[in-house]
């Protein structure tokens, strides 16, 4: 009788052991669809560089042309 | 049995260990389509610089440029401005869709947004017009 007992006792945390395990496996899978953000600030730096074309050090921003800003001369 | 379980364990902790090195990663930004797009808004920029100097323009805090001042962009010109500001809100949006989907996870474009607004925020130059976390309009 005792003995059976044992058995099933071994047989449920055999079965704990299992859903922890997948349960465990299934966190595993969340962290790999977490958001990277580092590696997302990363990326816009690179692509802002790029638009804004801010790789030289000084930014190369067209100043606005001075049109129309002659006075009047009659 | 014990030892069996034990070893189960150890191969799902070195899986896990491999998953959060992948997570670390760089982004994908390498593709045709992100590179078109990016040319297209490196060519719109010559055109809308100006435009954020003067404060008629100004950047989102959602990733995206707006016209914040139309009373400094003459009547004539306003149209025109308007054009240039939906082209470029446009590229914006399929920019931050092809990254997340470069990536294999359309769900992130959101974030990538996110991200996006934040960052052009940060590096504008000073003089420009960004929205603070309340959305008014702040000089930088």
């Amino acid at each position: 009788m005792n003995e059976l007992k044992s058995c099933r006792y071994t047989k449920r945390m055999a079965l704990g052991a299992w859903v922890g395990g997948a349960l465990f496996a299934a966190g595993c899978v969340t962290i790999n669809i977490y958001f990277p953000a580092a590696a997302a600030e990363k990326a816009a730096d690179r692509i802002i560089d790029e638009v804004w074309q801010l790789k030289g050090g000084a930014p190369a921003i067209p100043v606005a042309p001075a049109t129309n800003s002659k006075p009047a001369t009659q | 049995m014990k030892l069996w379980i034990a070893k189960c364990f150890l191969l799902m902790a070195v899986l896990a260990g491999g998953g959060q090195a992948a997570a670390q990663a760089n982004l994908e930004i390498n593709t045709p389509g992100i590179a078109a797009i990016q040319g297209s808004m490196q060519k719109r920029h010559t055109e809308l610089a100006p435009l954020y100097g003067s404060g008629a323009v100004g950047l989102t805090r959602d990733g995206n440029v707006a016209l914040r001042d139309p009373a400094s962009v003459p009547l004539a010109q306003r149209a025109a401005v308007n054009t240039l500001i939906a082209a470029e809100n446009q590229d914006r949006a399929a920019l931050y869709r092809e990254i997340a989907r470069a990536n294999n996870h359309p769900e992130w474009e959101a974030e990538i947004r996110s991200t996006f607004g934040q960052r052009w925020i940060d590096r504008a130059q000073s003089g420009w017009y960004t929205q603070n976390a309340a959305s008014t309009w702040v000089k930088k």
